[in-house]
């Protein structure tokens, strides 16, 4: 055997490669570690934000026990603290929100999808897209100034005029109410619903259609059949996601439900929601127990909402897996 | 590399004939450097543990045009990677055997798969400048995010390695224009040269031409054999004009298996084997 | 009696069609109703004073929100230089490395994060750091929109870095060029407009949130001189002011509201310009 001898095909004194630095293995391993930490942080976040809360309200959790959350009395002067107000307004306000938007967003989705002409869609949709860029905030202004002076002389008025027997519609009309907060949500989450709803129906694909649409069915009926029937799961999910969305609603909400810890059963009584009260009473909180209840609200806000969300991307990712068997077969 | 005694030609044996002495090829070019480039033994690669090629042993002779043909799926595309271990990008591969490349191998445990892939470059089937870069910046993006920053040098390896890929006269005035700018045969010479640009000792281009109009590819295959003199150059091809046109040796994959490989005149006058033949004539594409 | 059935058919179907239409144009009413107040209420009171004053003493008339404005630009600072980093690095690690199993666990928990409550954030900085430091701070405001952030950035920098044609990855790992600088140079490079287009899109919508800083930025009257000082915000203003008794103030509320909401539709038609054709949401 002779021993090696390299020729390459340009003599290397001549050539480039020498002035090259060879290659860092320092480098590459660096930026994986680095990225996948930077990757990880959101589980470190998730972790912080439970730990915060958890902590936080340590002292309040052993005091009370589960008992604050069926305790109805909220009187930080006596060191009462219930959270079932609030658990009542949020989920009062947010069920509203649902009644009114999920009707209205599924609609228009379903007018975005399959009846608008082309034309309209991309305008309409940057449309909803601006909606869903107004803060909190502005709506609320908008609702404390415009909306509920217009409810309370009619939008109010007319519903106390027609259902004023049920106990829902009874009751004096003060203008900041459970009601108010119920519609301003269903504004906010108006666009989120109507977005998802929108990625589910157009994801129907369009061999569903086709196939009604050849069995001699009209429009609706092809919807009907063909489409919100296969979208089922995806649009429920996209439902949940605008409750989960609803539950963490906190400026609009605070300026117009009128944050009063009651129980009625009159709509157009004033409430108070879990995000709120902690709006409003965080920084007014002048004994640890009072400041540790209210850390105990934000878990059990935590809590429902996480729940909700996880609720609601598991009802999507079921549908796009349902999906892609499917189209295997 | 080895240097090889007088009596070893560059035809090599292929796996499945039965064993014979080594037999000059006579109508095979005579090189000035006859030994390989590459001489892979047994070399097995599996993606998630189906073979995609089994067992190849075969010299790949250096500064010669080398095809390799077969139908599709046929492992050509593999053995081409693995040459300069991209095979490697795809997740769950595994690699029996190995690639010794002037007397290393390449799948040696320590061996940073990037050192090789400065020594043995690719050009793909789709041309694929980099979209943000100008040409210029194209060309020589490979030395300069590997260290070089003399301007001289850079400058001097861009014209040389424009002028290589026989793009110098057609874009010296407009070296700022973005890579995407060029027509399509252009972009494939641009990636040549881009390849070039870092000195490779091989070239491995993986069907550089079929994405290309006629007149395209024939400004292709021109550079192709204008470049053997420098480079080792392998190339994997559908197209069996193109293969007898441009290259020097041919092997011929088939499900897997190497079946035969020697020069290509040889190999397409007269097959050994039946399965080359068949292949050949068309009975099965 | 089936030409009759048929009849019903289409009436239904056309009553369908016709609610649909109606569905669609209910909501987008409230957006008109919204401009509309914030022009009316909102544009007289954007004046010279507005951009340069601070505020006045509370039921005094006149006055601006030039601190508030100021204080938001300080707070997206602070907020950018955490949200920034970790988001796109996160996305990057999402798009170019992880396995199928990790990545998808990682996008879920960033999701559900997406999900979680603003005014959450609030409270654990305030845990974290308010609490800590005995103080408000610009910097405990800009953290907690800052770890807002970062899953936002997150998605929408995995998004576009697996648009990214895998063909330049594999020419540039040809070259022997190194796995991280092909990420840094080639790949980053090519979907770097996506990459800002992103981080835009999540300036728009944390520039608005008030909830996180109610108790960790807080507020203030005067001039922030020190980040370790609570600062004034322009939402957090609009929100004293609006539930405020006084007159003048909501007259301002409207006017800071008007100029927040023409910030926030400026970036998003620029986003929109940038991103013609493709898609980069943060709903």
């Amino acid at each position: 055997m002779e021993i090696a001898v390299t020729t390459p095909a340009v003599p290397p004194s001549e050539s480039v490669v020498s002035r090259m630095r060879p290659p860092s293995r320092i480098g590459d391993r660096a930026f994986h570690w680095l990225t996948l930490a930077m990757g990880f942080s959101v589980i470190v976040l998730v972790v912080l934000v439970g730990w915060q809360l958890g902590r936080g309200s340590q002292l309040a959790v052993t005091k009370f026990g589960l008992s604050f959350l069926t305790t109805s009395t909220w009187d930080p002067v006596a060191e009462q603290f219930g959270a079932l107000p609030f658990i009542y307004g949020t989920a009062v306000s947010s069920l509203i929100a649902l009644v009114i938007a999920v009707p209205l967003s599924i609609a228009t989705a379903l007018y975005l999808t399959e009846l608008a002409p082309l034309w309209i869609r991309q305008p309409l949709v940057s449309l909803i897209e601006m909606l869903a860029a107004i803060p909190s905030v502005i709506l609320g202004l908008w609702g404390i100034f415009v909306m509920i002076p217009w409810l309370r002389t009619y939008g109010f008025a007319w519903l106390k005029a027609a259902l004023g027997w049920t106990p829902f519609f009874g009751g004096p009309i003060y203008g900041p109410s459970m009601l108010a907060g119920g519609i301003i949500v269903a504004v906010m989450i108006l666009p989120i619903i109507t977005s998802v709803s929108r990625e589910i129906l157009r994801s129907v694909p369009n061999l569903q259609r086709e196939a009604a649409y050849a069995l001699g069915a009209t429009r609706w009926e092809v919807t009907r059949i063909a489409v919100l029937s296969y979208a089922k799961n995806g649009l429920f999910g996209a439902v949940v996601l605008g409750l989960g969305r609803a539950l963490g609603e906190t400026m609009a909400v605070t300026m117009v439900i009128g944050n009063t810890p009651q129980i009625k059963a009159s709509l157009f009584a004033p409430g108070y929601t879990l995000a709120s009260v902690i709006a409003n009473e965080f920084t007014e909180a002048t004994t640890d127990i009072y400041l540790q209840a209210l850390f105990e609200i934000g878990l059990v806000l935590f809590g429902v909402t996480i729940v909700a969300n996880l609720l609601g991307q598991l009802l999507l990712l079921t549908m796009k897996n349902a999906m892609t068997t499917r189209a295997v077969q | 590399m080895i240097n090889s005694s007088s009596t070893s030609k560059p035809a090599m044996e292929d796996s499945t004939s039965a064993p014979e002495s080594r037999k000059p090829v006579s109508n095979a070019p005579e090189a000035a450097n006859p030994a390989p480039a590459f001489r892979s033994r047994n070399l097995s690669i599996f993606y998630s543990n189906k073979p995609a090629i089994k067992d190849v042993t075969l010299d790949v002779p250096s500064r010669k045009v080398t095809a390799i043909i077969g139908p599709s799926g046929c492992g050509k595309s593999t053995f081409l990677r693995a040459l300069n271990r991209m095979h490697e990008l795809v997740p769950h591969t595994r690699v029996e055997g190995e690639v010794l490349f002037e007397g290393q191998n390449l799948y040696a445990p320590n061996l940073d798969p990037t050192l090789v892939r400065r020594r043995i470059g690719m050009v793909f089937q789709k041309s694929n400048p980099f979209p943000t870069m100008s040409i210029a910046d194209n060309v020589l993006v490979g030395l300069r995010l590997n260290g070089v920053r003399n301007r001289k040098v850079l400058n001097e390896r861009l014209e040389k390695s424009l002028r290589q890929a026989a793009l110098w006269d057609e874009v010296k005035h407009d070296l700022g224009k973005p890579g995407i700018s060029l027509s399509g045969g252009q972009q494939q010479r641009l990636c040549i040269a881009r390849a070039i640009a870092v000195e490779p000792e091989v070239l491995l281009m993986d069907e550089p031409a079929s994405a290309l109009d006629p007149i395209a590819t024939m400004k292709v295959e021109e550079l192709i054999r204008e470049l053997c003199a420098k480079y080792t150059i392998v190339i994997v091809t559908h197209n069996m004009q193109q293969a007898s046109r441009v290259s020097d040796y041919t092997a011929f994959f088939f499900l897997g298996n190497l079946v035969e490989f020697d020069g290509t005149d040889r190999l397409f006058s007269n097959p050994k084997e039946r399965q080359t033949e068949d292949y050949i004539t068309g009975r099965f594409g | 009696m089936s030409d009759n059935l048929h009849t019903w058919r289409k009436i239904k179907s056309g009553l369908a069609s016709s609610v649909a239409t109606v569905a669609a144009l209910l909501v987008i009413t409230p957006l008109g109703l919204v401009f509309y107040h914030l022009l009316v209420s909102g544009i007289g009171s954007v004046n010279w004073d507005f951009f340069t004053h601070l505020p006045k003493p509370v039921g005094e008339i006149g006055g601006g929100m030039a601190n508030a404005i100021v204080g938001s630009g300080v707070l997206l600072g602070l907020a950018s230089l955490i949200g920034v980093p970790v988001g796109v690095l996160g996305g990057v690690y999402l798009a170019e490395y992880g396995g199928a199993r990790t990545n998808a666990i990682l996008r879920f928990v960033a999701d559900v994060l997406n999900g979680v409550p603003s005014i959450i954030w609030g409270v654990v900085i305030y845990g974290l750091v308010v609490i800590r430091f005995k103080s408000f701070s610009a910097i405990a405001g800009g953290l907690a929109l800052g770890l807002m952030m970062i899953p936002l950035i997150m998605r929408t920098t995995e998004e576009v870095l697996l648009l990214v044609p895998n063909g330049y990855r594999e020419a540039a790992l040809a070259l022997g060029i190194s796995r991280w600088k092909t990420i840094l140079h080639i790949v980053m490079k090519t979907a770097s407009k996506g990459i800002i287009t992103g981080v835009l899109l999540a300036f728009a919508r944390v520039a608005g949130e008030t909830a996180p800083l109610l108790f960790t930025a807080f507020g203030n009257r005067f001039w922030n001189h020190n980040l370790h000082e609570p600062i004034a915000a322009l939402p957090l203003q609009i929100f004293t002011y609006a539930i405020s008794p006084y007159d003048d103030w909501h007259r301002q509320a409207w006017a800071g509201a008007l100029v927040l909401v023409v910030l926030i539709f400026v970036v998003n038609t620029l986003v929109r310009v940038l991103t013609r054709g493709r898609t980069v949401s943060v709903l």
